[in-house]
């Protein structure tokens, strides 16, 4: 009976195309993974503020406010705030504040922050020069720090209809303990080195 | 004569052969017995989910805590009874019973296209479900059946209880992945000449979208539910902030199966409502194809929608107007399939057997839980009602009501023809209506309370919302008992032994199932038929 065999045939072949198509959905959901990254990073989106953007290019004459607030995650046994609530700052002109932070445990940490701003449709406008949340930071037991971030708002913010209205930009950042060091502090059940960007560093954002 | 060794056990008076009961039962390769071992497994399952949810109305019931010792082992009781409801109650009674006994023999197929593959399917799920109740004694898991990082980290929920449970959700969504391929490969590919796709009964085009759906959105949960068992145990860190992961993404991963899983558990359950308002109306389905490509339209709207269950996490106000409105959209289609019931009935010749009744009540209930759908798509409003028990009565009355409503109605119009007996009439209609006020005194005042701003997964709530509680746990009281009385019926089925005739209904019943013999042959449509 090849009427069989040809139906053993047809139906192999949709079965094989139904778990490729399978496969290729279980692909893209861990494609998801740096593709959502690269999506934030690239339209500002959730507030990713933009990096590698060069010095300011120039005062003009609008002011905005840009506020300053800190959080802590309660892994991390640090106190960490805001040297300044807020600083008024023209649009393409630098700006420098200054984050406190202070290690109260007896033995050194290590932390790393993750930031963005609100409104988060000004993340695309908002460049970081420099920034102590770039890198993960290291405080000895009892030692005190005040951390820079330079920063200057794109005069093309102005011309956005979406953000031409916005007067005040808040700069968030939440310490985390990095993975790294919690696993040194055995905090972690863990196996092996951890993945995602080295030395457990954040990517910008959210 | 290549073929002999396979032709020979397929002779020509082998129709009353049936196996042995390990053989039959366990090694079971025939659609119409893996769909009922799908049947009993709902059942079995149902009796926790339904246990559990009792419990919960007992601790609402009055404020303060009475039964349970904390919000954790709340919380661990809300989740198992979310996971047990979508993943081992609806989905195997709709798809893998309904789907597995009707889907073949309405497009006139002598079984599925992999028969083995099928039986796979059925016992990945009892480990599955072995595992999910199992999960129970180890600690649980109470995150709700949405397992949202952080608190699904190890370090909120330690412990190997979420573990196993996230291991039950690979197996079911293996099974059910399986199963999906198993019915579009049949449907595609194993139709009696003559049945073309445009004549397909709307059952089997409520399955082949819903098989489409899952093929395409179960991989992504189990994707999503990987990374979170590798962030658990193996130091990764997809969703902890601390080493470069987002938290949020993890929502989208998941709501991009978990919306399109809501229609997977309604869509076969439209298919089953088409057929019953059809036969007992005594007409064709008004708008046939109109039916069948809202159907379609839902499934592909359905994966575009998933961030309306995100409008508080921090989206922007452009993706949240975007969700909003795709969301409001799908209320088009099914706008569509409400109306084509309505018109389906109207001027037809009803009887009112347990069937339609239940069919009837499903129009109803979907309509009012459609509604409340539309009014909590508005990112605006949806900011108030987000978590609260609007939400809850919201997809209770999609799920709970609709999606069971079609279970119940398709129960009592297929059981004559997968058993043989037919079920007494009285005590199904009485099924109906204690189930009907049950469910409707249990999930309509939480309209109310969550109106009144009363927050899902809370064991404890004030004073103030002491009176609806009170209403909601006596109707969910009168739904256990109605559950019961369900369980009464289907052994009084059994035991009173009446035949059912080949087509019960009447010339209402047109599709093929009613064309064999009640109950039908092990074997049917070895020689295909030919569809006009």
């Amino acid at each position: 009976m090849d009427r069989r065999d040809e139906l053993a045939r047809r139906n192999r072949r949709v079965g094989f195309a139904a778990l490729g198509t399978v496969v290729g959905m279980v692909g893209l959901s861990f494609a998801a993974v740096p593709l959502y990254d690269a999506f934030c990073r690239l339209t500002g989106y959730n507030g990713t503020v933009q990096t590698g953007g060069g010095s300011a290019p120039g005062a003009v004459e609008r002011q905005v406010t840009v506020r300053f607030a800190a959080n802590t995650h309660p892994s991390l046994p640090w106190r960490f705030e805001a040297a300044q609530n807020a600083i008024p700052i023209h649009l393409g002109e630098e700006g420098l504040a200054f984050y406190r932070a202070a290690n109260n445990a007896d033995r050194p940490v290590e932390g790393v922050a993750t930031y963005n701003v609100t409104p988060e449709i000004v993340g695309k406008y908002f460049q970081k020069v420099a920034c102590f949340c770039f890198d993960a930071q290291t405080l000895q037991p009892g030692q005190s720090v005040e951390m820079p971030v330079s920063f200057w708002v794109d005069p093309a913010m102005a011309q956005d209809p979406a953000t031409r209205d916005i007067r005040t930009i808040t700069l968030n950042y939440t310490f985390f303990r990095t993975l790294a060091d919690a696993e040194r502090a055995g905090v972690l059940a863990s196996a092996g080195p951890h993945v995602g960007r080295a030395g457990g560093q954040p990517t910008a954002t959210r | 004569m290549a073929h002999a060794a396979h032709d020979t056990p397929h002779g020509h008076d082998h129709h009353d052969h049936t196996p042995g009961f390990l053989a039959r039962w366990f090694f079971s390769t025939n659609h119409k017995d893996i769909g009922t071992l799908y049947i009993i497994f709902a059942v079995v399952a149902s009796f926790v989910g339904i246990g559990l949810s009792m419990l919960m109305r007992l601790e609402l019931q009055n404020p303060g805590m009475q039964f349970f010792a904390d919000g954790q082992m709340w919380n661990v009781a809300v989740t198992a009874h979310g996971i047990l409801m979508v993943f081992y109650v609806v989905m195997p009674a709709l798809i893998g019973g309904f789907g597995n006994w009707f889907v073949p023999i309405m497009i006139g197929a002598p079984d599925m296209a992999f028969p083995r593959l099928n039986n796979i399917s059925f016992w990945l799920l009892v480990p599955a479900l072995l595992l999910t109740i199992g999960s129970l004694f180890v600690g649980g898991t109470g995150t709700g059946w949405t397992l949202y990082p952080p608190l699904s980290d190890s370090q909120y929920q330690g412990g190997p209880g979420l573990d196993m449970a996230l291991f039950g959700l690979h197996l079911a969504g293996a099974s059910s992945i399986l199963g999906a391929a198993n019915f579009i490969t049949t449907i595609f590919n194993m139709r009696a000449p003559g049945m073309t796709l445009h004549k397909m009964p709307l059952f089997v085009w409520g399955m082949l979208v819903t098989a489409f759906l899952l093929l395409l959105s179960v991989p992504v949960l189990g994707g999503a539910i990987t990374m979170l068992i590798t962030d658990r145990n193996f130091g990764t860190a997809f969703f902890k902030p601390e080493g470069g992961g987002d938290p949020v993404l993890f929502q989208h991963l998941f709501w991009f199966f978990g919306h399109p899983e809501v229609y997977i558990m309604i869509l076969p359950a439209f298919g089953i409502i088409s057929h019953i308002l059809s036969t007992f109306s005594r007409k064709p389905i008004f708008g046939y194809l109109g039916m069948a490509y809202a159907m379609v339209a839902i499934g592909v709207v359905g994966f575009v929608v998933w961030a309306h269950h995100m409008f508080t996490s921090g989206i922007s106000v452009d993706t949240r107007a975007y969700f909003m409105a795709a969301t409001m959209i799908i209320a088009v289609p099914t706008g569509i399939k409400i109306f084509s019931w309505i018109a389906t009935m109207w001027g037809g010749s009803l009887t009112f057997k347990t069937p339609m009744l239940f069919a009837i009540g499903f129009v109803f209930l979907f309509t009012v839980g459609g509604v409340t759908g539309v009014k909590l798509a508005n990112a605006g409003v949806d900011q108030i009602l987000h978590n609260t028990y609007y939400v809850i009565a919201h997809f209770h009355y999609v799920l709970s009501l609709g999606a069971v409503f079609g279970i119940y109605a398709g129960f009592y119009y297929w059981i004559g023809k997968m058993s043989g007996y037919q079920y007494p009439e009285f005590w199904g209609k009485v099924h109906f209506w204690l189930t009907f006020v049950g469910v409707n005194l249990t999930f309509f005042p939480m309209h109310f309370l969550g109106a009144q701003g009363m927050p899902r997964r809370y064991p404890d709530y004030p004073d103030a919302f002491t009176g609806w509680n009170v209403v909601a746990s006596i109707g969910s009281y009168i739904s256990g008992v109605s559950f019961l009385l369900f369980i009464f019926v289907v052994v009084l089925t059994f035991l009173r032994k009446e035949k059912a005739a080949a087509n019960p209904w009447g010339e209402g019943a047109t599709t093929l199932e009613w064309q064999v013999s009640s109950p039908p042959p092990f074997h049917t449509f070895d020689e295909l038929p030919r569809i006009r």
